[in-house]
């Protein structure tokens, strides 16, 4: 099959880049380091790190195993501090964490003392709203993810999918500037997860949020995302910003579309460098047949 | 029901048995050792040292109802055969600090029905409400600074540093030790009973909760701080909520803790409550009636911890671990 150019877009996606880049910027991030200080020595985890990502944008994170797309996340989040450079939210830094930016985590981190509507009721609490306001906000919120009928069940209760939907609740019910995401859907099977995906998209498209979103999952990074950032490992630099061409709305059907088999064909180059490959490639012997006890052979 | 899935239904590693086996083995646990009691009691040549007097013959320092020893008997009777006396009687007994389990039982019962022996002294059930309330005020005061000391300890690195090489050191020093001390200052009546009871439990609750403390999920915390939490609010609203399913559970290991120093801190200053009772008893050589507190003690702590077992799982039902155990 002869695939178009990653670069080339249609002139509906044009237009979209044209209307996100004309956009308030919301998050930049400006060389920004990091460096982990062990008893081991020290370990270079982001090397001038530079973008800036704009209102109602969808960017994915994605990188190879260890390249420190947590390490960014966690310092966007204010959860680590940074070695060296800024991150700016609205043009103030970010200084700790703070309810402008919520986050998402992979492990599952709702409050098992507390109810599914309590969980959401969280922040605003936190934040010292009143009781039956947070309880309003709590409710709509658990309808969008659609889970009104759990209100009041218990998080050991609920399914992974379902905790990570309560998790979406929380953190969008203080109402941030950008929804940070790390790698929320890796826990989950892939029925569920392609679920998710659909989900999450649907509620971005409803409301006013903007999100970084990690993922190692290219096919999740290309349905999702409006650009895509790749990481480098060792040390994490940015490799490239690519901006997705395929058209939204998203569905699954343009998983075997032109552009997006061409934005995977990149994506698969950059993190997995042909050379690498050839490397990684287990050497099976021959001489292994003795081990097999079976007369009929498998192949 | 081959032998073989008979026994990997009782012997499975680490699983579950039904609950009617649980129910077995738990009843087992108790009927096992109050069998071989039974045993050593009611069977006459199983252990048995020892001879009860019924006639006491030519002998003349044998009694009626004396309890000799087995060979003594033995020599006596030979003694007696050959001068062609009269020949002592008797049956196998056990020692005078072995009674048999029929003899505990009722007096377990007559223990709290009978009168106290002396004008002034206690009634069973008074000694032991003396005893309770000082477990009672031990544990209490233990808790009111060892557990937010515990939890302050396990959420703040400087107030750890700052009490628990201390805690660490004192925690060996044996309580008991510091009864003289505590009598000089507190006085000869419940205050230094008390003391020791605090000082035997303090030092482990203060170790034991900060690590409980300690153990809590950290990505709890980062996730609250991402929805705006603050320092404070984050003690309150997550450290302590979320950790409070083991605190409990510490504290029942506590109060167990905390019910061994009993009998040590009642022989403190003036004896008193179930120690002065169970002395008591045993210098008139009513070894039932020691054997009888010795259980009532037992019997209160268990249901105690059975009862705040049940309560817990109550309390916290959203606690996974807690609702698998037992
Ligand atoms: N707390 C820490 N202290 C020291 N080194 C760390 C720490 N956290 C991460 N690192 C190092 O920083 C690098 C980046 O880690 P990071 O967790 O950000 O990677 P990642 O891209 O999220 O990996 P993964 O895909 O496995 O989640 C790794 O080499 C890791 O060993
Ligand atoms: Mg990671």
């Amino acid at each position: 099959m002869h695939l178009p150019s990653y670069l080339t877009q249609s002139d509906a996606v044009k237009t979209r880049f044209d209307q996100l880049k004309s956009r308030e910027v919301i998050l930049e991030v400006k060389d920004l380091t990091k460096v982990y200080k062990t008893a081991k020595g020290e370990t270079l985890a982001l090397k001038n790190v530079n973008f800036k990502t704009h209102r109602r944008e969808f960017v994915c994170v994605i990188g190879a195993s260890g390249c420190g797309k947590s390490t960014l996340i966690r310092i966007l989040a204010g959860l680590e501090p940074h070695t060296s450079g800024e991150v700016l939210l609205d043009n103030k830094p970010v200084k700790g964490p703070g309810r402008d930016r919520g986050m998402v985590f992979q492990g599952y981190t709702l409050f098992p003392w507390l109810s599914v509507r309590k969980n959401v009721m969280f922040g605003l609490q936190m934040n010292n709203i009143g009781r039956e306001e947070a309880e309003r906000e709590a409710d709509l919120w658990l309808e969008l993810v659609g889970l009104d009928k759990f209100a009041h069940a218990y998080p050991h209760e609920l399914s992974g999918g379902m905790k990570q939907r309560v998790a979406i609740a929380r953190a969008l019910v203080n109402q941030p500037r950008i929804l940070l995401m790390d790698e929320p859907f890796g826990a989950l099977d892939a029925q569920t997860r392609a679920k998710m995906q659909a989900h999450l998209l649907e509620i971005w498209r409803n409301i006013d949020i903007t999100i970084l979103f990690i993922t190692h999952d290219l096919d999740e990074a290309i349905y999702l995302a409006d650009r895509i950032l790749v990481l480098k490992a060792h040390p994490g630099e940015v490799q490239e910003l690519i901006e997705v061409p395929v058209s939204r709305p998203r569905s699954a059907m343009q998983f075997n579309s032109p552009e997006f088999i061409a934005t995977k064909a990149r994506l698969e180059a950059l993190i997995h460098p042909p050379k690498e490959h050839e490397e990684t490639e287990i050497p099976i012997q021959q001489r292994m047949i003795r081990f097999v006890n079976v007369q009929d052979n498998v192949e | 029901m081959s032998m073989f899935s008979w026994f990997s239904g009782w012997f499975a590693v680490r699983q579950e048995l039904t609950p009617n086996r649980k129910k077995v083995i738990g009843i087992a646990s108790f009927l096992l050792p109050i069998l071989v009691w039974c045993a050593i009691s009611y069977v006459p040549f199983i252990w048995h040292p020892m001879v009860m007097i019924e006639e006491p013959g030519d002998v003349d320092y044998f009694q009626v109802d004396m309890l000799i020893d087995k060979n003594t008997f033995a020599e006596e009777s030979a003694n007696m055969r050959a001068a062609h006396k009269a020949i002592p009687q008797g049956y196998p007994a056990n020692p005078i600090y072995l009674p048999a389990p029929h003899e505990v039982a009722k007096a377990l019962y007559t223990a709290f029905v009978t009168p106290p022996a002396q004008q002034d002294g206690q009634w069973l059930h008074q000694s032991l409400w003396h005893s309770i309330q000082i477990i009672f005020w031990g544990f209490v005061i233990s808790s009111l600074i060892g557990v937010p000391l515990g939890i302050l300890s396990g959420t703040y690195t400087a107030i750890s540093r700052l009490n628990e090489p201390f805690v660490e050191f004192f925690r060996y020093l044996p309580a008991p030790a510091f009864g003289a001390l505590a009598v000089a200052i507190l006085g000869i009546y419940d205050g230094p009973k008390i003391a020791v009871i605090v000082i035997g439990t303090f030092f482990q609750q203060v170790l034991v909760i900060a690590n409980t403390t300690r153990k809590l999920d950290y990505s709890l915390l980062e996730a609250a701080m991402t929805l705006g939490t603050n320092k404070f609010k984050l003690l309150t609203h997550v450290v302590i909520p979320g950790i409070l399913p083991d605190l409990y559970r510490d504290q029942r290991i506590l109060l167990g803790w905390a019910w061994t120093y009993l009998i040590v801190s009642e022989l403190i200053g003036t004896s008193s409550g179930i120690t002065w009772f169970i002395t008591q008893q045993a210098r008139y050589q009513h070894f039932d009636n020691v054997y009888a507190a010795i259980f009532i003690i037992g019997f209160i702590g268990l249901g105690t911890d059975l009862i705040l077992a049940q309560l817990g799982k109550r309390m916290f039902a959203w606690d996974k671990s807690a609702n698998k155990e037992s």
